[in-house]
């Protein structure tokens, strides 16, 4: 057997001015993310044990835009989504819509493994959650002073902002040159969720495995849903590779991402690298995406079109590396 | 080349024994909404414009699990989701949980965030309710089944409707619609509105999946067919056969495809009858 493998990430799509406190913030969670899931890894878990614990880390830490912290809705609330796959076997669970879970991503895995079903969403998953007895809490609890702040400043350019870390007035000087307005399935909206979190696994009997959970959009309307849910898209997990992505949410979907770096492996038969690197050159068209994943033979990959990607992959073998730019 | 035009009304465990009272108003309602569709796409009209259309006249005909005539969740309620996609643009939209609105598909292509957002009827949701649906739900509750397997003496439990379409030009759509699963749980969101499982298009081809959802979204069905002809260069019923009879469980895919170059592929792997109709150009509409 080739070794474990796992790669985390944060988003994709990075404020260039971001302070360097929040850079350090950024890689010290994802280096503890990563060492908790090389422990259990370590420790024999198996690769869809492992990518549920290391999301739920990330759910729970306020930093990234999932579980706590997560971007604000339009009404000022937070309505969260997951999905989880497991490779051996393909089975897979999502959620949408969700205002009381603690975890997000663990009410997606008790869909895969505890309901008919593959995917739930609002009344139906919350009922559900209950059901399950899983930690709920009020709304509020995922609510973090950030997040109102930049509700706020999105409203007041009555917008749903690219990068919502760049105040509007830093635009002009802004050296990465943001277009405006930043079209999206030919809308002059700009629509796009830094910060969502994600793990793709490997595990030393080579079954691949992949998570994705975030708050969606800042300032997003209710009930709307994005990539992260969504089997084929945001998260995909098969015999030959487990993929997460993370970026601009109607991208993703149209270009069926994740799935596609599975499919290019398996039709086409590249490599997991020149599979990712493929996909992100040629499957985002305009948009601004980055993904992770792993392979069945223990490797780990990462690609990205934009400015930024929060990022740590790790192999048996010893490597490791944290990292948010280029 | 000329246009080409596939519909379906649902794959799934009708037994192919089913009195022809009951399969006849099925067939006799897609012919008539094939129709619709052929002199749409005769009189120009996009093939987007064509797959809502077609789309539209199937959620309203009560015969199938779309719009009217939706299969009931456990609580005996109507929650629809829709799914378009344009394959030039690869501009798609999707929605789920619907319960007013009386056509989910024009719902779901419309812009979410668009100014001038026309008005689209509503109604009250009981209009979408009828006896054989409370019939079905009443059935699967005894059973204590949602129906994720085929029962092999029942009426249609599986169902959804689809059109795709293809202009001389070689444009592309997919449209699908459905009520879902009988006696599904409230919430269950299956692979119709999920692009690249029940619905696709691209410059390849347009599909769209019916069957088991749950089989849908893990196979990423309707993506693959269009994956397999654009990675290992195959035909559009080639692509479509290995999906559906190698890759697919059985019991649980049936499709409609139309290529870029006109051709048409309806393969399906389950047991029963699978409603669909299809029609070319430059032959009379027909059916297999």
């Amino acid at each position: 057997m080739a070794g474990w493998a796992i790669a985390v990430h944060g988003g994709a799509g990075v404020d260039p001015n971001l302070p360097a406190d929040r850079q350090e913030e950024a890689k010290q969670l994802l280096t503890r993310c990563l060492n908790l899931g090389i422990d259990a890894l370590r420790s024999s878990l198996s690769a869809i044990d492992v990518v549920e614990l290391v999301v739920r880390e990330l759910e729970t830490d306020p930093l990234f835009n999932s579980g706590r912290g997560s971007a604000l809705t339009e009404n000022g609330t937070v309505e969260m989504e997951a999905s989880i796959m497991d490779g051996s076997g393909r089975r897979c669970g999502a959620v949408s819509g969700l205002t009381t879970v603690k975890n997000p991503i663990s009410l997606a895995r008790l869909v895969m493994d505890k309901s008919p079903h593959s995917y739930l969403a609002f009344s139906g998953a919350e009922k559900f959650a209950k059901q399950m007895g899983v930690e709920t809490v009020e709304n509020d609890y995922f609510i973090t002073q950030d997040n109102l702040e930049m509700l706020k400043l999105a409203k007041e350019a009555d917008s749903i902002v690219f990068d919502y870390r760049i105040p509007q007035v830093g635009y002009e000087s802004c050296g990465t040159g943001v277009q405006s307005p930043i079209h999206m399935n030919g809308l002059p909206i700009s629509i796009y969720a830094p910060e969502t979190v994600g793990c793709v696994v490997v595990d030393s009997e080579g079954r691949c495995a992949a998570a994705t959970s975030t708050g969606g959009l800042l300032n997003k309307r209710m009930g709307r849903i994005g990539d992260s849910p969504l089997i084929g898209a945001g998260t995909y997990a098969g015999e030959l590779c487990g993929v997460s992505c993370t970026g601009e949410g109607e991208a993703i979907i149209r270009g069926t991402l994740a799935r596609e770096v599975g499919a290019v492996m398996e039709y086409k038969g590249l490599g997991l690298q020149e599979a990712v690197d493929f996909v992100i050159k040629e499957r985002l068209d305009e948009g601004k995406a980055g993904l992770i994943a792993v392979s069945n033979t223990g490797e780990v990959a990462y690609g990205f079109n934009c400015v930024g990607m929060f990022r740590g992959c790790a192999t048996e073998n010893g490597f490791m590396e944290v990292g948010i730019w280029e | 080349m000329g246009w080409a035009i596939a519909l379906h009304g649902g794959a799934g465990a009708i037994p192919v024994d089913l009195p022809p009272e009951r399969l006849e108003p099925r067939e006799a309602a897609l012919r008539r909404i094939l129709q619709i569709g052929v002199s749409a796409l005769n009189a120009r009209c996009s093939p987007l414009d064509v797959v809502e259309l077609v789309v539209r006249e199937l959620e309203n005909c009560p015969h199938f699990n779309a719009g009217k005539g939706s299969v009931l969740t456990t609580n005996g309620t109507v929650e629809m989701e829709a799914c378009i996609m344009d394959g030039n643009s690869k501009r798609c939209g999707a929605v789920s949980g619907v319960s007013t609105v009386v056509n989910p598909i024009s719902l779901a292509r419309q812009r979410p965030l668009q100014e001038n957002r026309q008005g689209l009827e509503t109604i009250d949701e009981s209009h979408f309710i009828t006896t054989e649906n409370i019939e079905r739900l009443k059935q699967a509750k005894e059973a204590n089944r949602v129906q994720e397997t085929p029962v092999p003496d029942g009426d249609s439990k599986l169902g959804t409707v689809g059109c795709v379409a293809v202009d001389s030009l070689g444009n592309l759509a997919a449209a699908t619609s459905t009520g879902g699963l009988v006696n599904k749980m409230v919430g269950r969101i299956g692979d119709t509105p999920i692009i690249g499982a029940g619905t696709y298009a691209n410059k390849f081809c347009a599909i769209s999946a019916t069957g088991i959802g749950e089989a849908i979204i893990r196979e990423t069905v309707a993506r693959d067919v269009a994956a397999v002809m654009e990675y290992k260069g195959l035909g559009l019923k080639e692509a479509a056969d290995y999906i559906v009879h190698q890759v697919s469980p059985k019991g649980t895919t049936g499709l409609v495809a139309v290529s870029s170059t006109g051709e048409v592929a309806m393969p399906f792997n389950t047991t029963g009858v699978f409603n669909f109709e299809f029609g070319t150009e430059e032959t009379k509409p027909d059916r297999i």
